[in-house]
């Protein structure tokens, strides 16, 4: 009587938990088969938006750049010509560069930016092998041009 | 204009990949050592060193929900001596700087370093007198991780391509790897 009271009983007690926790549905996502939504104010990657005529948003204005606290991107700025046009405005952006090592992800440049052409989007696969791969170049950053409708 | 876009392929940790001859080298000893880095790289045990809230994610990156020990790295070890990788998470200051090295000195060959976050990597924000800008002055590092702090999947994400340099072992670029390629990849909901 003593022993099923000492230690049958405890016993049971401890299993009966577990096996209550059986039936729990898998809490670990398969990460590199599946990528878990992330949240809606997620911010990772970097992207330069276009607008719809394929036109780049950015005006080389360089409020991102100051408002960074990492002092992570660099802008050079030219005057658009009406030979030659990227942005509805008078400038545009020749280099745009992050270095994505020293980014923090604060977003700062995105609400910092008055055309919203920076946009910190949900992409997080960033890591690389050398650090000269970290700087990500205007070309890199930029939007694919959207698909016209024919 | 089209983008350009470099499709990095990731390596499924649970089919070996098996080395061919092409590779160059003893015709005997490529496939004992394809052998020897699959095992190697598919047993990485991290030493625990987190310097600052780096480490939390860290932490979370064993846990439950994204269980780092399906690829072998659940073990973390709190002496240099039975440990293979050190991820450096956090800021390292100079005062700390020494004491890395000495650690990494006491690791074991092969070893490996992961310098985690923004502020291991370059300093971050923090361009100060006090913090070394970048980990790399230091030891030498494999794999660097950007964010602030990277979120677990970004950190296993740096795992795995770590994991995908030990396996190439002779091969010089990525497009000699003959790794398999994972299925299309579906997104999980999560509750908030």
């Amino acid at each position: 009587m003593e022993l099923l009271k000492d230690i049958v009983k405890p016993v049971l007690a401890g299993f009966s938990i577990t096996a209550k926790r059986l039936k729990h549905d898998k809490v670990t996502i398969m990460y590199p088969e599946k990528v878990r939504e992330q949240y809606p104010r997620t911010r990772w990657r970097h992207v330069l938006t276009r607008y719809d005529s394929g036109l780049e948003r950015c005006i080389g204005c360089s409020l991102c750049a100051g408002a960074c606290p990492a002092r992570c991107i660099y802008i050079e700025a030219r005057e658009n010509t009406d030979e030659e046009r990227y942005s509805p405005g008078e400038r545009y952006a020749v280099r745009y560069e992050i270095n994505m090592l020293r980014c923090i992800f604060c977003g700062f440049c995105q609400e910092a930016c008055p055309t919203g052409a920076i946009v910190l989007r949900n992409d997080f696969e960033l890591a690389n092998y050398k650090r000269e791969q970290f700087i990500y170049t205007k070309e890199m950053l930029l939007e694919p041009m959207p698909v016209r409708e024919v | 204009m089209p983008k350009k876009v470099e499709t990095i392929v990731l390596h499924d940790s649970s089919t070996p990949v098996i080395g061919g001859t092409e590779r160059g080298g003893n015709v005997i000893v490529t496939s004992l050592e394809t052998l020897v880095n699959q095992a190697r790289a598919n047993s990485l045990w991290p030493l625990t060193f987190g310097l600052a809230c780096c480490a939390i994610e860290m932490m979370s990156t064993v846990a439950a929900r994204f269980d780092l020990a399906r690829f072998g790295s659940e073990a973390f070890r709190a002496t240099p001596r039975q440990a293979d990788v050190m991820i450096i998470a956090g800021r390292l200051s100079k005062k700390m700087a020494p004491v890395l090295r000495q650690i990494y000195d006491q690791m074991p060959e092969p070893k490996w370093v992961i310098s985690m976050g923004a502020c291991a990597s370059t300093g971050g924000v923090y361009n100060n007198y006090a913090i070394v800008q970048g980990t790399d002055q230091v030891v030498p590092v494999d794999i660097y991780v950007p964010g602030c702090p990277p979120s677990p999947d970004a950190l296993i994400y740096g795992v795995l391509k770590l994991q995908a340099k030990i396996k190439r072992g002779g091969a010089k670029t990525l497009s000699e790897l003959k790794l398999i390629e994972i299925q299309p990849r579906t997104l999980e909901t999560v509750e908030a």
